[in-house]
C-alpha cells in the first residue's frame, strides 16, 4: 500500500480508504483443500450405502421370502452387470431418456408461461393461483386412465401426464421468485434505466432464478415419477423403454432383473437431481447466500 | 424554456418542486403524506433534508426519481434529466460482479462495450474501488456496498444525485470517510444533492442548505444556510452549534404531536 505517499491537500489519504476497506474484508477467505472436501461429501454416502446394502443381504439370509422372489445383492450385481453390457439396456435407456427429455422440455415451456402469467396478470392470478397448488397434489398416476382414453396407448399419453405432472411445479417456482423479488431491487433497476421489459431482462429474471431452478428441479422429480408410472403403464410393443422392461421382467418374473432395473433408475433420477442440485448451489454461491455450514 | 438540451450531461441539474402533494390510499383512508411542498436547488447545491419519521422525506425522494406520482403540485428536475437514487440498503444486484453492477446503467443506455469497459474502470477508480471489480457485492463491507451504489448511481450521468439515508446503516468510522468522498465527488463533478438523513449532524456536515420537515403531513418549516467553509469535520464547533440549532427546532415539532 502506498502509505507514504499522503496526499496533503485531499481531506482523507487513499491509504486509509484502502486499510479500512482491507480491514473490513478480511477473514472471509476460506481455506479448504478441493479433495478433504469431497471426502467430507462422499463418505457418509457411501457408508450408508454399504449399510443399506448390508441391510438387504441380513433379510435375504433370514430366509424371510424366497430367493425367486428376493435375491441377494451379489445375484442382483451380477445380473447389472449383464445388463450394463446389453444393447437393450441402451436402447431402452435411450427411449425413456428422449421422452423425459421433451416431456420435461414441455413442461417447462408451459411452466414457464403460465407461472409468468399468473405472477404478472391480476385475473389470471385469482383464477389459476389456486387451480395449480391443486394441480400439483394430484398424484400423476391418477391421470393415466383419461390419458388412456383421450390418446390410447401411445407416447402422447405419456407426454400429458408428464407434463402435467411437473409444469405446476415449474409454474409455482416462476410465481414465487418473482412475488419475492426485493422491491428494493425493482426501485434500484428502475432508476437506472430498466423499464419495461428491459426491467424483467435485467432485474427480475436473475433476481427470481434461485426460485425457478428450484420450480425446475421439483418438476423434475414430477416429471420423472410419471415418466415411470407411464412406461410401467403403457406398454408400446415395438418401442422397448426401461419401464416397459420393468413391466417384462415383471411378467417374467426375474427377479434379478427387476432389481437391476430399479437401480438404473434410481441413479438417472439421482443423476439429473444431482445435476439440478449443483446449478443450485453455485446460484446460491454467486448470490452469496450459500450456507456455509453445509461445508 | 430548454426543452432543446436532451442529454442530460447539458442539463443544468436545477431542481423546482412548486406546490407537492402526495397523497396515499382513498377515502378515509387517506394519508396525506406531502402537503404543499415548494422548494428551489440551485445547480450543483447540496441541500440536506431533516425531519422526524413520517415526514414523507423518502416519498419526495421517490416523486423527485420519477418512481411515483405526485398528487398534486408540480417536479421539474430538467428537461430528460433522470436523477440517480441511492437507498439506505447499496440495492446491488447480487448476480452481478462490482464491474456489472455499475455497467447495467451503461448497457441500458446503448453504450458500445469498449467505452463501457473504460467508463467502469473511471468509475471505480473514482470511488476508490478499482482493485475489486471482480468481486461480489456480498464479499464487500457496507462502506465499500454503498461506494458501488454511488459508482452505479454515477453511471447514469445525471446532473441530480437524490440520496435516501445512504450512510444510516453505517459505523461512524466509515461514515466519516464516505461524507469526504461523496463530497469530493460532488464538486468534482459539480453535482445537485438532495440528501435525506435524520442525522442532523450529518446534514450540517455535508449540507450548502438544511430544510426541516414536519410529520403527518410533511411540510417545509424551517430552513438554514450552511456557511462553513469546506472541507469541514463533523465534530467542529461550527458545524456542532448548527447542529444543535437544527435539532431544538426539531424537537419542538416531534414535541407538537405528544400534545
Amino acid at each position: 500500500m502506498a502509505s507514504d505517499t499522503l496526499a496533503t491537500t485531499a481531506p482523507r489519504s487513499d491509504a486509509e480508504i484502502s486499510g479500512l476497506d482491507a480491514l473490513e474484508i478480511a477473514g472471509q477467505e476460506k481455506a479448504a483443500t478441493r479433495a478433504s472436501r469431497i471426502w467430507a461429501a462422499t463418505w457418509p454416502k457411501v457408508a450408508a450405502l454399504a449399510l443399506a446394502i448390508g441391510l438387504w443381504q441380513a433379510v435375504v439370509w433370514t430366509g424371510w421370502k424366497d430367493s425367486w422372489a428376493l435375491p441377494g445383492p451379489a445375484v442382483v450385481f451380477a445380473d447389472l452387470w449383464h445388463y450394463l453390457l446389453s444393447a437393450s439396456l441402451w436402447e431402452g435407456l435411450a427411449t425413456t431418456a428422449r421422452r423425459a427429455v421433451v416431456g420435461f422440455a414441455a413442461a417447462v415451456a408451459v411452466g414457464l408461461v403460465l407461472g409468468l402469467g399468473v405472477a404478472r396478470v391480476k385475473v389470471l392470478r385469482a383464477a389459476l393461483g389456486s387451480m395449480i397448488t391443486a394441480l400439483q397434489t394430484m398424484p400423476s398416476i391418477a391421470w393415466f386412465p383419461l390419458a388412456i382414453l383421450l390418446f390410447q396407448l401411445s407416447e402422447q399419453a405419456i407426454f400429458f401426464v408428464v407434463v402435467l405432472g411437473a409444469a405446476p411445479s415449474v409454474a409455482n417456482g416462476v410465481i414465487h421468485g418473482v412475488d419475492y423479488v426485493p422491491p428494493l431491487l425493482v426501485r434500484a433497476g428502475r432508476n437506472v434505466g430498466a423499464r419495461g421489459l428491459n426491467l424483467y431482462r435485467y432485474v427480475i429474471a436473475p433476481a427470481a432464478l434461485p426460485a425457478i431452478v428450484a420450480g425446475l428441479k421439483q418438476g423434475w422429480a414430477f416429471a420423472w415419477r410419471s415418466l415411470m408410472a407411464g412406461e410401467l403403464l403403457v406398454v408400446i410393443a415395438e418401442k422397448t423403454s426401461i419401464g416397459a422392461q420393468l413391466t417384462y421382467a415383471r411378467d417374467f418374473s426375474d427377479a434379478p432383473r427387476l432389481m437391476a432395473i430399479m437401480i438404473v433408475i434410481l441413479v438417472v433420477g439421482l443423476l439429473v437431481d444431482a445435476a439440478f442440485g449443483a446449478a443450485d448451489k453455485a446460484i446460491r454461491r454467486r448470490w452469496g447466500v450459500l450456507d456455509q455450514a453445509g461445508n | 424554456m430548454t426543452s432543446t438540451t436532451t442529454t442530460p450531461r447539458s442539463a443544468t441539474g436545477q431542481v423546482a418542486l412548486r406546490g407537492v402533494t402526495k397523497v396515499y390510499g382513498r377515502g378515509e383512508n387517506a394519508v396525506l403524506a406531502l402537503d404543499g411542498v415548494s422548494l428551489d436547488v440551485a445547480p450543483g447545491e447540496f441541500v440536506c433534508l431533516v425531519g422526524a419519521s413520517g415526514c414523507g422525506k423518502s416519498t419526495l425522494l421517490n416523486l423527485v426519481a420519477g418512481l411515483d406520482r405526485v398528487s398534486g403540485g408540480q417536479i421539474d428536475a430538467g428537461e430528460g434529466v433522470n436523477p440517480g437514487l441511492m437507498f439506505q440498503e447499496s440495492a446491488l444486484f447480487p448476480w452481478l460482479t462490482v464491474e456489472g453492477n455499475v455497467e447495467v446503467p451503461l448497457k441500458l443506455r446503448g453504450l458500445p462495450r469498449a467505452e463501457r469497459r473504460e467508463r467502469v474502470a473511471e468509475l471505480l477508480r473514482t470511488v476508490h474501488l478499482a482493485d475489486f471489480g471482480r468481486k461480489r457485492p456480498h464479499e464487500l463491507s457496507g462502506g465499500m456496498r454503498q461506494r458501488v451504489a454511488l459508482a452505479r448511481t454515477l453511471a447514469l450521468d445525471t446532473p441530480v444525485l437524490l440520496m435516501d439515508e445512504p450512510f444510516g446503516a453505517l459505523d461512524a468510522m466509515t461514515r466519516d470517510i464516505l461524507h469526504d468522498e461523496l463530497e469530493r465527488i460532488w464538486s468534482e463533478r459539480r453535482l445537485t444533492v438532495l440528501f435525506v438523513t435524520h442525522n442532523v449532524r450529518e446534514a450540517a456536515r455535508l449540507a450548502d442548505r438544511i430544510i426541516l420537515l414536519s410529520s403527518r403531513p410533511g411540510r417545509i418549516i424551517y430552513s438554514t444556510g450552511v456557511d462553513v467553509p469546506r472541507p469541514r469535520r463533523i465534530d467542529s464547533p461550527e458545524i456542532a452549534a448548527i447542529a444543535a440549532e437544527v435539532t431544538d427546532r426539531l424537537r419542538t415539532e416531534v414535541g407538537r404531536h405528544g400534545q
